[in-house]
């Protein structure tokens, strides 16, 4: 399987990570995107009309959409991460895929803005990324109260792992993750999963001290 | 005199990278100095050529794969950098990188290597392998640069070139208050040092640009590998950049306590306060 990707790309990591979590084995071709924007090349163009990458190729499947990746990835080698029988979570897996792309043009864009200077209006892309994170954090509160930890059920699912990148690098774009709990506690979820893997701007989970032995007091 | 004014008087006349050679459009791109809006264009000759807002045209230099340029009137050449012209290195640029710190202090943390195993974890760095051993550091008078040598340091994947853990030797130079160079060991050829620098356009006293730059022996590794595992490297700093407190890089003790580790950084900071290079720096006095 071969994936067309780019080390800073948050949806080349969503694949990168999803392969990981999933025991894949991936054949990386970087592509330079900075400074290089090889992605707008002749031959990318022929791959992906779209001029975007990741792009994966497995024998004569060609995916443009991170999301299809995941979704592929999934279901060939670990079906788990799929929705399982419940209408509801069929729908909520949906649902979560779909906004991911929301999050990819809003706190995606202020990243690349911020950080690799392409153009646009920082004060809105900040404003609908922080719309985004809102709706997120208010999806994952009620999904505790339903008593499950992550977005469409009490296992993760390629929905988490869609939204998960864009919304971790959030401070690279401006905006801050501060003022949400659920989504730091949900991050913190995730990055303690078995077979976790980091980029850049998205550090691994740092073993948690002992706990300080606490004195007995003599009354 | 405002402020203002006051910071910029030393460092107005240095050279500072502006562009990629390689991308300069006749079209032109607009960038900023220092506070002031210019623009990096290339003439019908191809040669780079930059403009003030009120049309001045500022003096410029065409080295190290990038554009480089002054608001002032540059008393010095531009620092040398003999590497750039010896035969079988590759040349990398790795591309512009914002970040929302002081430049200075954008230089400052390239000269740190105590925080190689915590950021760039199995990299440049890894626990329990995290004593930053003696190295010795000195202002060198005859070239006025500040210079950081025998630095040694373990580390898991030191290069694109390297297999596996070595320990690797590093020389840092600060040739001008915005750019180090930095040499290392080259795993391919022992009896050499890879180069590899950090290039730091000030936009503001807390915005910079920054533009990496390499001169390495490596026949093996794709362009687009190098320029990635560079930008991997410089990316995990960026988070922490943005995050250090006080913005402005304090040039007086008593804001931070430096370690045995932070010689360079102090003898960086003592540099810049010798020059008046306060142009994103932090004074007590203010």
């Amino acid at each position: 399987m071969k994936l067309y990707d780019y080390i800073l790309s948050p949806s080349c990591y969503k694949v990168r990570l999803m392969a990981s979590l999933t025991g894949v084995t991936l054949d990386l071709r970087p592509v330079d995107f900075h400074p290089g924007a090889e992605h707008r090349s002749a031959a990318m163009l022929a791959l992906n009309p779209a001029g975007c990458i990741p792009i994966l190729e497995d024998g004569d499947l060609l995916l443009t959409e991170s999301a299809a990746m995941l979704a592929y990835l999934a279901a060939k080698a670990a079906p788990a991460w799929l929705a399982g029988e419940k209408p509801e979570e069929a729908a909520r897996v949906q649902q979560w895929l779909a906004f991911s792309s929301r999050l990819t043009a809003s706190l995606g864009g202020a990243r690349l803005h911020e950080m690799l200077l392409r153009p646009g209006d920082i004060a809105v892309l900040q404003r609908q990324g922080i719309a985004a994170l809102r709706e997120l954090e208010a999806g994952l509160v009620e999904q505790g109260v339903r008593g499950m930890r992550f977005l469409a059920s009490e296992r993760p699912t390629i929905a988490d792992i869609a939204c998960f990148p864009y919304v971790a690098l959030a401070p690279d774009g401006g905006v801050a993750l501060d003022p949400y709990p659920a989504i730091r506690l949900w991050s913190r979820a995730l990055r303690s999963l078995d077979g976790f893997i980091e980029m850049p701007g998205i550090h691994r989970l740092h073993e948690l001290k002992p706990e300080p032995p606490i004195p007995t007091v003599e009354v | 005199m405002t402020d203002q004014a006051m910071t910029m008087q030393a460092m107005i006349d240095e050279w500072y990278p502006v562009g990629l050679l390689s991308q300069l459009q006749p079209g032109g791109r607009k960038t900023a100095l220092m506070g002031a809006p210019i623009e990096v264009a290339c003439d019908a000759e191809g040669h780079a050529r930059v403009t003030a807002a009120d049309g001045r045209v500022l003096p410029v230099r065409a080295r190290y794969g990038h554009v480089w340029s002054s608001l002032g009137a540059p008393q010095k050449e531009l620092f040398p950098i003999p590497e750039a012209d010896q035969p079988g290195r590759r040349f990398v640029d790795v591309g512009v990188v914002r970040v929302r710190c002081s430049p200075l202090r954008t230089v400052e943390n390239f000269l740190d290597i105590a925080h190689f195993p915590f950021v760039h974890t199995d990299i440049l760095g890894a626990e329990p392998h995290t004593e930053v051993q003696n190295y010795k550091v000195e202002i060198r008078e005859d070239v006025d640069e500040v210079w950081a040598t025998q630095v040694k340091f373990y580390q898991p994947q030191a290069s694109k070139s390297a297999s596996g853990g070595i320990t690797t030797e590093y020389m840092y130079r600060v040739p001008a208050p915005t750019c180090s160079v930095l040499y290392k060991t080259c795993p391919p050829r022992p009896d050499e040092w890879d180069v590899i620098t950090l290039f730091v356009q000030p936009l503001s006293e807390d915005l910079c640009d920054v533009w990496p730059w390499m001169a390495l022996f490596d026949d093996e590794t794709s362009m687009t590998d190098l320029i990635h595992f560079q930008q991997t490297i410089f990316l995990q700093d960026r988070s922490i950049l943005e995050n250090q407190i006080p913005r402005r890089l304090p040039l007086d003790p008593g804001m931070e306590i430096p370690t045995r580790a932070d010689l360079t950084s102090i003898a960086y900071r003592r540099w810049l306060k010798r020059h008046d290079y306060t142009y994103g720096a932090q004074l007590v006095a203010q």
